[in-house]
């Protein structure tokens, strides 16, 4: 018995490659697996190779595996692509139609199963994914009417007699593999799972449902890969609570549309990717500048420009940090699991309300996208803090403004909303007093500027960093952020075989930089490993102009597209350190 | 009641003496009081430009915002709080050249605001560059030998994009320019309103003179009929766009906030935030 196993199903895209995953995975979460899925995609929507990967296990999991266990494969290219990832006496499940071949020198098992031809006798080659999925689900030895079941959740609106086709399908695909195999497959049998169901979800959908349970009843956005889920999600539910989505003109129309809501009194986001955030600066300027709350979503792929637009990349780090012009307070979060997702989103709300300051929370494609278990999202723990609205504001003589931007202690000003009695003052981009009226005062710019940037002096975001951090002087520190901390792990316990000590932290809060926090662990560490999807080394940069010693920083670097695999950075950091040693 | 004098503030407009922007300013103020509003219940969103200092210059609430901006901010106020009476506004060089995608799309979208163009041909703030408004030949800044581009007649544009309310006003006819104004906030929908207001610091050709000779006045044909979209864009197009009154308008068409499915009347500013765990409960279950 295993406790974890790698899923893989290759095909042309649009030939059903994404709805096998789909009942699959659903059908393992039933069971109580904890599940990590990867999406391999290109930007057409038909054709061109694509590939989604399961990996399955019984214990928590926060990332993909080098190797793969079972490969489904619908051409021959699914084969020749992915055939390398399989472990030794790993299993193909091949359509008969195209003749299957398995490279010559490799261990692997080939299961050649007529997946079209059994789908054409039951009516149409559609459901041929059912067959395919079927037979692998059948080699596991998985208990068959669970599948079943999530079949019909699958079909259930297209009525019973498709129901039953494709539970028919599944059926017969599991028969002819089990009859070809002589019964499930020994070596692939998994221990049993808790049985608790988990949620399963991708990270889009938790930050959409992390902006619903913080009161966010707005959204104005344009659509882009790979930050469309959130903005789905919230067509679909917020309407429940008398909000709504605005598929804006364009991102410029996006953020200043949020911000026009938002300044009104109503907490709504936008999201996008990184040519959309680059759209939206001198709007996020503008939020700054008249410290009006609001929150974007910046998930990011690969760039520049449409760069590899449906690919793994944490490439915005500077465009979101330097991106506006001038100088503007802002917040950046960048949460690293699906939970974070959730929690995070609401704490963004909760943050750009109480500094009055833009928050921008950020992702990558690989967090954004894949499909993982999430541990229960805690009910309590969803707190909504709108900062210092001013329920009544006092009745003023003459037209006296209202000081909304007074100088307080901390720099936030008390905030009353368009519509409220006596509240009435001006709102500017342009340099401003106290009651926002322009001013053009030396004396008033320098208050005023102190004014907003100070406001994060007294900043407090729960955990800034994560660090796990055994070791009081570990061989090797390894710092990340956003998807790859999973990754990281893995790599860590094939590190620690070696003898090597390691210690781990994530950067949570990007900007501003909690160098307090980081720098005792950069500075008990022999060496510091920054590992980033990024080719110029962008988060190493915020971390030697803000913690220092440039000296024992080192970089692993993975702008290819593809999210690094523990074996990519066991490698480079095992290389670092064995050059850093033969230097003494 | 409130009057015209409640939106005024005690804030000299920075606008050249004799600038068409004040009349228009006085319009908005007079508009606002006639509809039996108070300062509070106006938000007045203003672009980048001479034109865009008007916010400050009317005592309600007023946002001031960035270059060619001001309609996705209006509408985003207006989403949000649908009790407001929303007026955006800003030159012909914000809502027409930077700003145009979104006067498209906001005519479009159709959310009940009422949106003041002060057009005066030329830029202003910048010191006398050419608009799209501007006439072929037209000397500027930045055209010394003339514009070679085309004129645009915001107006055919908006008919074609599906407006709602279209009219057309001279900012020295403030008695029509007032009652444009007022039947824009009564209009349910999107109110485009694109008001002459000469620059007397750098557009010498579009004077007061010039367009008191060549504006042909609505008002004066009590036969016209506003209701028809083809009559409008053909007067439009035989008076060069030098039409004034109201020149459209569909009355039938309901604003983007009364279609949008589930949108309540209370304005979404004043609604209960907090979940119960119960709906909670029913977010999560989609994921299991
Ligand atoms: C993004 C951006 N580009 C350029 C400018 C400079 N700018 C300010 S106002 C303006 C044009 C003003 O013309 P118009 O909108 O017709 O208003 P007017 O001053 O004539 O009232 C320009 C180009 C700016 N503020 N922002
Ligand atoms: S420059 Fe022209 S538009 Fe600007 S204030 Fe002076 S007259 Fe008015």
């Amino acid at each position: 018995m295993i406790n974890q196993l790698s899923w893989k199903i290759g095909g042309q895209q649009g030939e059903g490659v994404e709805s096998t995953d789909r009942i699959f995975s659903t059908a393992l979460n039933r069971l109580g697996y904890y599940l990590y899925g990867y999406r391999h995609f290109s930007s057409r929507i038909k054709g061109g190779h694509t590939n989604n990967k399961i990996r399955i296990s019984i214990d928590p999991i926060r990332s993909i595996s080098d190797d793969l266990d079972i490969l489904v494969a619908f051409d021959q290219e699914s084969i020749d692509l992915n055939a390398h990832e399989l472990r030794p006496g790993g299993v193909v499940v091949a359509d008969t139609k195209f003749t299957p071949t398995v490279p010559e020198d490799c261990d692997i098992r080939l299961f050649s199963v007529p997946i079209t031809a059994i789908a054409e006798e039951l009516g149409t080659s559609l459901m041929k994914n059912m067959v395919a999925s079927g037979a692998s689900w059948a080699l596991l030895g998985l208990p068959l009417d669970v599948f079943n079941r999530a079949v019909e959740e699958e079909f259930g609106r297209k009525g019973p007699a498709v129901v039953e086709k494709n539970v028919e399908a599944v059926k017969r695909g599991a028969d002819y593999v089990l009859e070809l195999a002589g019964g499930p497959l020994d070596d692939f049998k998994l221990l049993p799972a808790d049985g608790k169901q988990k949620l399963f979800m991708i990270g889009n959908d938790a930050i959409g449902l992390g902006a619903v349970a913080a009161g966010c009843r707005l959204m104005s956005a344009y659509p882009i890969t790979p930050a469309s889920e959130i903005m789905e999600y919230l067509i679909k539910q917020l309407p429940k609570f008398g909000g709504t989505v605005v598929q804006t003109e364009d991102e410029i129309a996006a953020v200043t549309m949020a911000i026009g809501s938002n300044y009104a009194g109503v907490r709504t986001m936008t999201a996008s990717a990184g040519p959309g955030l680059s759209l939206m600066m001198e709007g996020i300027g503008l939020a700054g500048m008249t410290e009006t709350p609001v929150v974007i979503v910046d998930t990011q792929r690969g760039g520049p420009s449409t760069g590899l637009p449906t690919k793994q990349e944490q490439s915005d780090i500077n465009a979101m940090i330097h991106g506006t012009h001038g100088e503007i307070p802002k917040i950046i979060l960048a949460p690293s699991s699906i939970e974070e997702c959730f929690y995070d989103t609401i704490e963004a709300f909760n943050l750009s309300e109480k500094y009055q300051v833009p928050v921008i929370l950020v992702t990558d494609l690989q967090l954004s996208l894949g499909k993982q278990s999430c541990e229960p999202l805690d009910f309590n723990r969803i707190v909504i803090d709108r900062g210092s609205l001013v329920q009544e504001a006092p009745e003023r003589e003459d037209k006296a403004l209202f000081p909304r931007y007074a100088f307080t202690e901390n720099g936030v000003s008390p905030r009353v909303l368009p519509g409220q009695k006596n509240g009435i003052h001006h709102v500017t981009g342009v340099e401003h007093d106290e009651t926002g009226r322009p001013s053009e005062s030396a004396e008033n710019r320098k208050k005023m500027m102190d004014k907003r940037l100070g406001k994060l002096d007294s900043l407090v975001v729960r955990d800034p960093i994560l660090a796990q951090a055994l070791y009081e002087t570990p061989d090797v520190l390894i710092i990340g952020m956003g998807s790859t901390g999973g990754t990281i792990d893995q790599a860590r316990e094939l590190l620690e075989n070696d003898g090597l000590t390691t210690n781990h932290l994530t950067i949570r809060l990007l900007h501003p930089f909690p160098a307090d926090e980081v720098r005792p662990y950069v500075e008990k560490a022999r060496h510091v490993i920054v590992v980033e999807n990024n080719a110029t080394a962008q988060l190493a940069g915020l971390l030697k102009l803000h913690v220092g010693h440039a000296e024992k920083i080192s970089s692993v670097l993975k702008y290819d597209g593809n999210p690094f695999l523990p074996s990519i950075i066991y490698n480079e950091c095992k290389h670092i350190c064995t050059l850093s040693k033969e230097l003494v | 009641m409130a009057t015209f004098k409640d939106f005024r503030n005690n804030v000299k407009p920075n606008w050249c003496p004799g600038c068409g922007d004040f009349s228009i300013q006085a319009a908005i103020q007079r508009a606002a009081a006639n509809c039996g509003l108070t300062p509070e219940e106006l938000a007045v969103i203003s672009g980048i430009g001479c034109s865009g200092r008007i916010s400050g210059y009317i005592h309600a609430y007023g946002l001031h915002g960035i270059h060619g901006r001001a309609l996705p901010i209006a509408q985003g106020v207006k989403l949000a709080n649908r009790d407001l009476t929303v007026i955006a506004s800003g030159g012909d060089g914000d809502g027409f050249a930077i700003g145009m995608g979104h006067t498209i799309h906001a005519i479009r979208r159709n959310i009940n605001m009422t949106y003041v163009v002060m057009d005066n041909q030329i830029y202003g703030l910048t010191k006398g560059q050419t608009s799209p408004r501007s006439a072929e030949g037209f000397v500027t800044k930045s055209t010394p030998k003339g514009s070679i581009e085309s004129t645009l007649s915001p107006l055919e544009l908006a008919l074609s994009a599906g407006a709602t309310f279209v009219a057309q006003s001279f900012s020295s006819d403030i008695k029509q320019l007032t009652a444009l104004i007022e039947e824009g906030i009564k209009h349910e929908g999107f109110s485009i309103i694109n008001v002459f207001s000469p620059c007397v610091t750098f557009n010498k050709v579009n004077t007061y003179e010039w367009f008191k000779e060549n504006i042909v006045n609505l008002d004066t044909f009590p036969e016209y009929d506003p209701s028809n979209r083809i009559h409008a864009m053909t007067k439009l197009m035989e008076t060069g766009g030098l039409l004034t009154g109201l020149i459209y308008q569909d009355k039938n068409r309901r604003s983007y906030e009364n279609q949008i499915s589930g949108f309540r009347e209370t304005p979404l500013a004043e609604q209960d935030l907090a979940l119960s765990e119960e709906q909670f409960d029913q977010l999560l279950a989609e994921f299991k």
